[in-house]
This record gives C-alpha cells, structure tokens and sequence, in this order.
C-alpha cells in the first residue's frame, strides 16, 4: 500500500511517522525546503519538498501508483485542489482531505474527494457526545449511503414515551436500531415499549435527522 | 447584469471598472481592503472584506443574484475552489477563473470550468511576435 501524504505541519508529520511505524510505504510531501531536510533526517529518504497541487511534483512522488493520497495542509482550497489532480490526472483510487473550515466538508464531497477529516466538527461531535442534557446527539455519519448514526435520549415530556414502537410513524428512511435501558441493550420489535430514561439508537438518512429529533424529543 | 469579482488586484479592480462603466452591478471581494484603492474614484459597485471561498462572504456579495462570477486572486488554488462553489453550490450560470499554471487549467477546462491561463496566453502572444520578426527578416544581419 502506498500512500502519498501532502502537507508536513503536524498532522502531516504524526501522520507520516505512524504511517511509517505500521510498515506502509509513505511519501510526504512539503513546501518548505528547510523543513524537508530535518525531515529526512528523521524520516529517512521518504520526503520531497514541492507544490503538492503541481502536476510535476505529485508525477516526481509517483502519484499514478499511488493508493491513497492525504491532503493535510492549513489551507482548504489546496487540499481541494491536491485531492482533484491526484484524482483526475493520476486516477489515485482514494483522496482523503484535511478540511479546516468544517462548512467545506460537504462541498468536498460533492467535489468528488472521497473522505473529508475536520478537526473542527469531530472535537464539537465529542463535546456534545460528553455534555450529559444532550438530548439527541449524533454519534457518526456513514459517508457512502449518507446515513447517521444517532442517539436520543427519551424524556417524560417526549411524545414518544410510553409508547410502543409499532404506534410510533418513524420519518422515511429512518430506523431504530438498538434501546439501551440502563445496563440492557434490547432489540426492539414493535411492542417494544419507549420508556423516559431510555437511549434510543437510531440510523437515518441525513436529510431526516431533523425530522427523526423532533418526533423523539419534542 | 450583477457580477462578482473575487480579487482585487490589477486585473480585478480593471474587469470592475470596466464592467461598472458600462452600467453593470459590481461587487468585489479581496482579503485585503487596501487592495479596494485600486478601484476608480468614482467607482458605483460594492467592496466585501474576505475570502471567496467562504460562502457566507461569497452570499453578502450578492453571489444568490449574480449572473457572473469572476476569480482572479494570486492563488491558483483559491480561484479554482471558489469558482466550483459559485457554479456548484449557487449554480452562477457564467463562471471564469484565472489558473496561472498551464496543467491546473487544462485539468479544470477538462472539468468544465471556464478558464484563462496568462502563462499560455502570453507566452503565444511573445513568441509570436519573436516568431513574426524572424519571418519577416527582422533578424541582424550578422546573424543571418
């Protein structure tokens, strides 16, 4: 497997020495020439300095027998542009962008990068995972079929408490997958019963999240 | 028409003069407010502070309404993803980047994109005026 990383800041350099320690073969690429040579006298012959973005410099790197080309950089608009020509001129299989402003993850998608990372919207996902009156928190999206993950906590003033599943009208595209009830995690069938207290996980479409918080929480 | 002009260097401020001139609705974004000096004093159009690849700072220009987006900052990279969120997110019906590098805008022209590369285009205009002394024996003699 071959990976080519672009961006040598600190997520590019963890990156590129983790890689490294789990017997991937890794490529970085770095801008700056001072920071490539205390690179490769760290790293070894694994780094080349160069504009990831340039056509030149990612055919140098071997882009066209590349597996996955990792776009870290600090700026959106490079990542993007890297990802694009990685995929486009060298039909890398697999581009995965640093997104910086977490509003460009979904631009980036529907721009054809396969996998978005944002720093941003994955510490805020864990922030509301950890404050406890979270009513309805989104545990993990599932990029392919555009699904969630999520988890809603049931209150007595829910509208679907002390209700059964089989009465309850769930939006499309949405299902109950799991009820976790203190230490008990029940399958739920339809006379499963919602009861306040109770953690409802739920997979749906990320169009009827909204749809699926107002039938469970309010 | 209403335009959008990302950057506003010495082309940029030029298309929107020329552009406001000729009686259109102009609004041009730069990171850098001093760069707004460049435009005439009697500039009509609107001036945003920011980033066009930010879609809040492309909306307070007015992108919702546009019929033309223009990109021409220094950045390759910035013009070319800024120009994919005016045609792909608010769907700007004419859009025209400028990518200096010649490989980055045959790439984009192959995605779609409108584009203009000063490298190819000037270096045809210079070589064919070398090109054009040569043939009409323009040369020094001592050379021939």
């Amino acid at each position: 497997m071959y990976v080519i990383v672009v961006g040598g800041g600190k997520v590019g350099y963890y990156l590129t020495k983790t890689l490294l320690a789990e017997g991937f073969e890794v490529l970085l690429i770095e801008r700056n020439p001072e920071k490539v040579e205390s690179f490769i006298e760290r790293f070894g012959a694994v780094v080349i300095s160069g504009d990831g973005a340039e056509a030149a410099t990612l055919a140098a790197a071997g882009a066209a027998r590349a597996d996955i080309v990792i776009a870290v950089t600090g700026e959106d608009e490079d990542n993007l542009v890297i990802c694009q020509m990685a995929k486009t001129k060298f039909h890398v299989g697999r581009t995965i962008a640093r997104v910086n402003n977490p509003k460009n993850e979904q631009l980036f998608r529907m721009l054809g990068i396969d996998v978005t990372v944002s720093q941003t919207n994955y510490i805020l996902h864990l922030i509301e995972q950890s404050i406890p009156e979270q009513s309805f928190v989104h545990l993990l999206s599932l990029r392919h079929e555009d699904l969630a993950i999520v988890d809603a906590k049931i209150h007595t003033s829910s509208p679907v408490a002390h209700r059964s599943i089989g009465e309850i009208t769930l939006p499309p595209n949405c299902i109950i997958a799991a009820v976790s009830r203190g230490p008990q995690l029940i399958v739920p069938t339809a006379t499963t019963e919602l009861m306040p207290g109770d953690d409802v996980i739920a997979i749906a479409h990320r169009d009827r999240e909204d749809d699926l918080r107002r039938l469970l929480i309010t | 028409m209403k335009v959008v002009i990302m950057g506003c260097g010495r082309v940029g401020s030029r298309i929107a003069s020329v552009l406001d001139h000729n009686g259109h609705d102009v609004t041009v974004i730069d990171t850098d407010n001093r760069a707004f000096r460049r435009l005439p004093g009697d500039f009509r159009g609107g001036t945003v502070i920011g980033t066009g690849i930010d879609e809040d700072v492309l909306r307070s220009a007015g992108i919702e309404e546009a019929s033309a987006f223009i990109a021409v900052t220094n950045g390759d990279n910035r013009n070319i993803m800024a120009s994919q969120v005016a045609r792909n997110i608010f769907e700007v019906p004419e859009v025209v980047c400028r990518i200096y590098d010649p490989v980055r805008e045959d790439t984009y022209r192959r995605l779609g994109l409108t584009t203009v590369c000063p490298t190819t285009t000037i270096s045809a205009l210079v070589l064919d005026h070398v090109i054009h002394a040569e043939e009409s024996g323009l040369t020094r003699r001592s050379e021939v």
